[in-house]
């Protein structure tokens, strides 16, 4: 029983590419708040609240919900950080409704961030693991997806060309958005022409690293209508955060997904998932996650994840298409990517997505995922929630 | 109105410069067995931990995304778990919005640090410093901390003497404190013969290295009673961001913190902060925090600062009877603990340093150079 509900009203991203010297953090979090006032009219004198975050060990900073004062706007706000890694964006999102739903706050502007390209990436993730055991089987981000995807390959006899069509598809709808990076139709041939990076993934299966920032404005249920006539409902969250070592992990399998997925259902009331949700943003890093991952988000049974994908069911004019906006694979600011998952979904409710734009989406999903095979879900609705 | 969200159980290690026999795993599975022994409470689903709120610094642990260590000991086996990556009060701050949006009803929140092993704790801080305009001139908090207590000095008048007050006060408050077991008596000579670190700032003035866990649960007001018989009531939270640059502020000016406190004020209905509370704990990580944010706080008037911290019966509240972070928490949770310690009184767990008859409370953290950034949260009794 929240004291309100809460809908998204405006959103803002930066055009994200693979290094920005013409910025700073501090400027490319500017950037995305701007725009997001833009979209909902408001200024920065509107704002009540700030929820802000990246991965401090990435730029080098530390603390910076007080660094960044000077482009987030926070100056004498009451400011929030979260962190967790790549679920960052969707814990802020999720940090950003608690924020607004206690009825704390009315307006709350929640930032997600990355400067990629002032980081090691793999040698800061790295860190994130257990320095005697994980660390050096596992180092980085690529060598624990590697094994699950060679994990669920052997299980269900899933093939590279089965991954590198998620690749295709993702790489294609990027096209149509002019915020992402990496904007090239591919072929499957292509896919699998690439270098191998840690079998079976090739480099064009997995995602680059981005600098950029997504700003999101979220108002209670009654400033949220004033400001404007088609604001995205929020649904429902769930967070599931599991392992501290890679070592535990059900391999092949992204379990946390399966129970934050269940939990939105039923609090939803969502039996078919396939049929009921129009639209999915995916945080899916790399091709071979969005075949298993899907199944673990019951769009298919088991095993039959690949020939979903190959039927063109997760195509834009298929029936529930997947990450519209090119997803994770086309740009990754990490501490912005969940973020950015969660504002394209909104783009689709609010009908604002233009080239990338699903026709009459009344129920969008979109996702984070991190840490240890962590998973974080939100519904969207166009519809104001009953529940 | 939202639901009032109860502090059940609060729990923390003891505090010390170097816990060199503890993983920081281990430190905060002391405090999670402590919480579970005090209230009975578990992991089950839908009627335990709905939440377990992480606080921890990724740089201080040399981890990135070091929730990732934690969610074992925090029992988030496919549970819901966050990390607040700031200083740990925000972490109450957090539990309740996650409470009284109704998504649960009870949260863990557990902190943890072990600033014994950077090789300096200044290093840390150094990197909050941006790298073009501040960190070349080798800006650090303990230094940043100094040019601000310039400032103050200048403007309030506040003595060497009255400083050393201060800290002579904390330590013979933290020596009935049986959290802290490192602590010694000093006495106001060697105060004013310690080592200088930042002028006017030196070693005596400084809290010490230190590590440490610290805990609490928070429980939604239709179950409290299920956890604990003397809950204590969060009645207002409030925080505020100054600008980051030291040169675009007035250092000496507490605007970040007055701005805080109205905002708990107000949701507490605290009309004066001079009589409204018993207990006073505020995040002192040097000495002369102390003076500068009770008079923020308008826990005693501009200019009065110096004299409330020095000297005892200036004031209505007892201050910093724990000992405060003068006397030796990690600064990541210096408000925490503040938080944490406030409570116990409230509950009239404090054992060797309990106020008598304490009702009503306020806890203050601090983050950021130069107090940057402040949050206060008031409390009272069931």
């Amino acid at each position: 029983m929240g004291k309100q509900r809460v809908a998204i009203v405006g959103t803002g991203q930066t055009f994200h590419k693979s290094h920005r010297p013409d910025v700073n953090g501090q400027e490319l979090i500017n950037e995305a708040v701007g725009r997001a006032l833009v979209d909902a009219d408001l200024t920065i004198r509107d704002i009540d609240a700030i929820v802000i975050g990246n991965m401090d060990h990435f730029e080098g900073i530390n603390y910076v919900d007080c660094w960044s004062v000077d482009g987030s706007g926070g100056f004498m706000k009451p400011v929030i950080k979260l962190t967790t890694g790549g679920t960052t964006g969707s814990t802020l999102a999720i940090g950003g409704y608690h924020m607004v739903a206690s009825g704390l706050f009315d307006r709350v502007l929640v930032i997600g961030w990355e400067k990629n390209s002032e980081s090691d990436t793999t040698g800061a993730i790295t860190t994130a693991f257990d320095p005697v055991w994980d660390r050096l089987v596992f180092a980085g981000a690529i060598s624990g997806l590697a094994a699950e995807a060679q994990a669920y390959m052997a299980r269900y006899s899933a093939t590279d060309r089965d991954g590198a069509r998620v690749s295709v598809r993702d790489r294609k709808h990027a096209c149509n958005n002019p915020y992402t990076q990496l904007r090239k139709e591919v072929t499957v041939d292509e896919v699998l022409a690439s270098p191998m990076l840690a079998d079976p993934i090739h480099l064009l299966d997995v995602c680059p690293r981005s600098d950029g920032a997504c700003a999101v404005i979220m108002a209670g249920e009654h400033i949220a209508e004033k400001i404007t006539a088609t604001p995205d409902w929020i649904w429902a969250t769930a967070n599931r955060h599991t392992y501290t070592y890679l070592g535990d992990a059900n391999f092949g399998r992204l379990d946390s997904l399966a129970a934050a997925s269940r939990e939105i259902y039923a609090k939803a009331g969502i039996r078919e998932p396939a049929k009921e949700i129009g639209v999915i943003e995916l945080y899916q890093p790399y091709s071979f996650a969005g075949i298993m991952w899907i199944e673990d988000l019951g769009l298919t049974g088991y095993g039959q994840g690949a020939e979903f994908v190959w039927s063109g069911a997760t195509d834009m004019d298929g029936e529930i298409p997947i990450n519209p906006s090119g997803g994770v694979i086309a740009c990754n600011p990490i501490g912005a990517t969940g973020l950015i998952r969660c504002a394209e979904a909104a783009l689709q409710i609010m009908g604002k997505a233009e080239g990338h734009q699903v026709p009459d989406v009344d129920l969008a999903l979109s996702t984070g995922f991190g840490g240890c095979f962590w998973s974080d879900i939100l519904l969207h609705g166009r519809r104001k929630p009953d529940f | 109105m939202a639901r009032r969200v109860g502090i059940c159980a609060v729990a923390q290690t003891t505090y010390e410069p170097d816990k060199w026999t503890e993983r920081f795993q281990g430190m905060a599975l002391e405090v999670i067995e402590s919480i579970q022994a005090q209230t009975g409470v578990d992991f089950s689903a839908g009627r335990g931990i709905g939440m377990s709120i992480n606080v921890s610094d990724d740089i201080f642990d040399a981890r990135t995304i070091s929730d990732n260590a934690m969610t074992d000991v925090l029992g988030a086996h496919f549970g819901c778990e966050e990390k607040v990556a700031q200083e740990g009060i925000q972490a109450i701050y957090y539990g309740l919005a996650a409470i009284q949006s109704g998504h649960v009803d009870v949260v863990l929140v557990v902190g943890h640090c072990k600033e014994s092993q950077g090789k300096s704790r200044n290093r840390v801080t150094h990197v909050a410093f941006d790298p073009f305009y501040t960190r070349p001139v080798g800006l650090d908090f303990c230094a940043a901390a100094g040019l601000q207590a310039q400032a103050f000095m200048d403007q309030s008048g506040l003595t060497e003497e009255q400083l050393a007050a201060v800290v002579v006060r904390s330590r013979e408050n933290a020596l009935k404190n049986d959290r802290l077991p490192a602590v010694e008596p000093v006495t106001v000579e060697e105060v004013l013969n310690s080592p200088m670190l930042a002028d006017p700032i030196r070693r005596l003035h400084a809290y010490p290295v230190s590590d440490g866990a610290v805990g609490m649960l928070l429980v939604a007001e239709e179950r409290v009673n299920e956890f604990s018989d003397t809950p204590v009531w969060i009645t207002g939270v409030g925080n505020s961001m100054d600008s980051f640059f030291l040169g675009d502020r007035d250092l000496a000016s507490n605007d970040a913190l007055k701005q805080a406190a109205r905002r708990a004020y107000r949701r507490a209905g605290i009309a004066d902060p001079k009589t409204a509370f018993d207990v006073v704990e505020v995040s002192d990580l040097y000495a002369y925090q102390q003076p500068m944010w009770l008079e923020g706080l308008g826990i005693c008037d501009t200019g009065k600062g110096g004299l409330t911290a020095s000297t005892r019966g200036h004031c209505k509240p007892v201050i910093n009877p724990s000992g405060g972070t003068l006397a030796g928490n990690p600064m990541i949770l210096g408000g925490l603990v503040r938080a944490a310690e406030a409570s116990l009184q409230l509950m009239g767990k404090a054992n060797g340093h309990q106020v008598e008859k304490a009702a009503t409370a306020l806890a203050h953290g601090v983050m950021g150079p130069a107090g940057q950034f402040h949050s206060v949260v008031t409390l009272a009794r069931a």
